[in-house]
């Protein structure tokens, strides 16, 4: 993803000399090109990401379009009173990126591990936060962002994630992506765990649940359409996030969920514990540990959709399963 | 009037509004923004190329109070300089106002960033100033900061950054009162030697008397100190300075004026 982004950002900064991007000293071959190419619209701060993100911040109240750009935690937490204060209170345009959503530096452990960002990256005023679910995403996110007024968040993967979209895309701010259709269940996945909610959605499909499969890629605005059609059209929502479960997708979802009174529709969020990591290892180890990968979830979620056959609740799915049996 | 007459005059008008306000608002940081004001009048009175009425002229200088606790004596001075009307100032940190007691710009002509937490400003002004060398644009960025603010770690990577990049066009002041929020500075966490380290850290330095409004202004117009570096200007002041029972006391930076003691600390000032 970070390479879609680099590229495309080199795009845009080539036609629009308004676009900054700054490093907090990371990006080791992966900024170089875009450093050589465009000497006055980069910077690299140093180790240094709360003067990063208030240097961001007046650039943009001089007319830039900045980019902040550092791994995990560092552009956000790290400097959060800057990204408060200095961006969202004054509505500047400065476009926050980090690398490495969830447990992607698996084993360089917690400090590197990007799972509370979401929850609190959203709570804040102003913030446009997308967190795109392959590089087709992230590269047309890039783009969406730039011209978005105001604060945004833009939350990537690392590398080497699949592409999930074969074709073009429709790519819209506050607008969630359908890749599959079925009426049995939604996943609604966000960022990096896409190419597993399509894995899981195979899945469930060979044993006869049919699946539809969101890309909810910004999770402020949230699409709150897309989540009253899936809980109306469908018969449960299954959230999917690699991150805490706390303030995240799936938090937001409820959010939405909880306040249409006439929706029962049964949820099921899935994500990180509210814990430190101590385990050590891969991305792909520490995923499977906290059971997001796809055996774990088809198996637990399949479990959950039955659970929803039992008589004990009216469900779009229990009624359409009643009728074909009868 | 001389400019040395309207300068002082403008320093007490400030001084005026300030305790006027803090007192009506039930406000703290009236030593604070006492003595900062002879800076701010240097500035505003004679350093800063602002148009009053054109606040958002894209070649203005930037000027940024980064120690927004500050704020009342920005508004005072931005209102004498009919950036907005005087009678705002009335309802200053009161139901409704739009001028709150840390510095804010939201439908407040004539400020450029809003502030309030400590160890901010520079870095907006780092950035503010870097947009105008790569652009050679002429404007020029002020931050004035406190003493205290020191304390934050966030102050110097800013300092670092803006010697690194030969930021010229930026100047900081330092309001240096000696007294922080609940002791003198050099009790609550050494400063000293200050100016060495600002030098040591690529800035050109000078210090003046920062309540000489002419050796203020006469300074100002030296910037840059140097071609090629930032420069710091560590202003010498008293905390409160201008009423005798409020100088150079820790009490003043969170007690309002009484009725009692704004009628007598503006008679010290010679007010109406």
């Amino acid at each position: 993803m970070r390479t879609a982004f680099i590229q495309e950002l080199a795009r845009l900064a080539e036609r629009d000399p308004r676009i900054t991007f700054i490093t907090g000293d990371l990006g080791f071959s992966v900024i170089e090109g875009f450093a050589a190419s465009f000497p006055l619209q980069f910077l690299n701060v140093g180790v240094a990401e709360q003067n990063m993100t208030g240097v961001a911040a007046g650039m943009a109240l001089c007319g830039k379009i900045v980019f902040t750009y550092s791994i995990a935690n560092f552009p956000t937490i790290r400097c959060l009173e800057q990204v408060r204060n200095d961006v969202c209170y004054h509505q500047a345009d400065v476009k926050i990126v980090a690398v490495g959503g969830g447990l992607a530096y698996g084993p360089l452990g917690y400090s590197h591990h990007a799972i509370e960002d979401l929850a609190i990256m959203r709570s804040l005023p102003n913030v446009t936060v997308v967190a795109p679910g392959d590089p087709v995403e992230a590269a047309a996110a890039t783009a969406a962002i730039a011209y978005t007024p105001g604060p945004c968040y833009l939350r990537l993967g690392k590398a080497g994630e699949a592409t999930c979209h074969r074709s073009g895309i429709s790519f819209e701010i506050g607008r969630a992506i359908k890749l599959l259709d079925g009426h049995d269940l939604t996943l609604i996945s966000i960022g990096g765990m896409l190419p597993t909610a399509l894995e899981v959605a195979g899945r469930l499909d060979s044993q006869g649940i049919e699946v539809r499969v969101l890309s909810m890629h910004t999770l402020k605005p949230l699409d709150d359409e897309a989540i009253v059609a899936a809980a109306t059209e469908t018969g449960a929502i299954v959230t999917l996030e690699e991150h805490s479960v706390v303030g995240g997708l799936g938090s937001a979802v409820a959010e939405t969920l909880t306040e249409h009174p006439a929706i029962r529709a049964p949820l099921k969020r899935i994500g990180l514990p509210s814990a430190c990591t101590y385990e050590v290892g891969s991305h792909e180890y520490l995923k499977d540990r906290y059971g997001l990968s796809a055996d774990t979830l088809a198996d637990s979620i399949a479990a959950f959709v039955l659970e929803q056959l039992k008589p004990r609740m009216v469900s779009p799915l229990r009624a359409r399963h009643s009728q074909s049996r009868s | 009037m001389t400019d040395a007459d309207f300068l002082a005059r403008l320093a007490r008008r400030i001084r005026e509004h300030v305790l006027r306000m803090t007192h009506a608002g039930r406000g703290s940081h009236v030593g604070s923004n006492l003595s900062v004001a002879d800076v701010l009048a240097a500035l505003y009175g004679h350093a800063l190329r602002v148009a009053p009425s054109r606040p958002n002229w894209p070649d203005r200088d930037r000027f940024i109070l980064s120690k927004g606790h500050a704020a009342a004596s920005l508004y005072a001075v931005l209102a004498e300089r009919g950036f907005f009307p005087l009678e705002w100032l009335a309802n200053y940190y009161q139901d409704g106002s739009r001028l709150c007691g840390h510095v804010s710009g939201h439908g407040v002509p004539g400020i450029d960033a809003s502030t309030g937490s400590l160890g901010h400003g520079l870095s907006l002004g780092a950035g503010m100033a870097l947009v105008g060398q790569r652009d050679s644009r002429p404007y020029r960025v002020f931050v004035v900061l406190s003493d205290g603010e020191c304390d934050e770690g966030s102050m110097w990577e800013p300092v670092l950054f803006a010697a690194h990049h030969h930021l010229d066009n930026l100047i900081a002041v330092i309001d240096y009162n000696k007294i922080q929020s609940l002791d003198f500075v050099e009790r609550t966490l050494a400063l000293e030697p200050l100016a060495e380290k600002w030098r040591s850290f690529g800035w050109a330095v000078r210090e003046v008397d920062g309540h000489d409004v002419q050796a203020l202004a006469a300074t100002l117009d030296q910037v840059p100190f140097d071609r090629k570096r930032p420069s710091c200007l560590v202003a010498h002041t008293v905390k409160g300075k201008g009423v005798s029972f409020m100088e150079n006391q820790v009490l003043w930076h969170y007690r309002p004026p009484s009725v009692e003691e704004l009628a007598s600390a503006l008679a010290e000032l010679g007010a109406p």
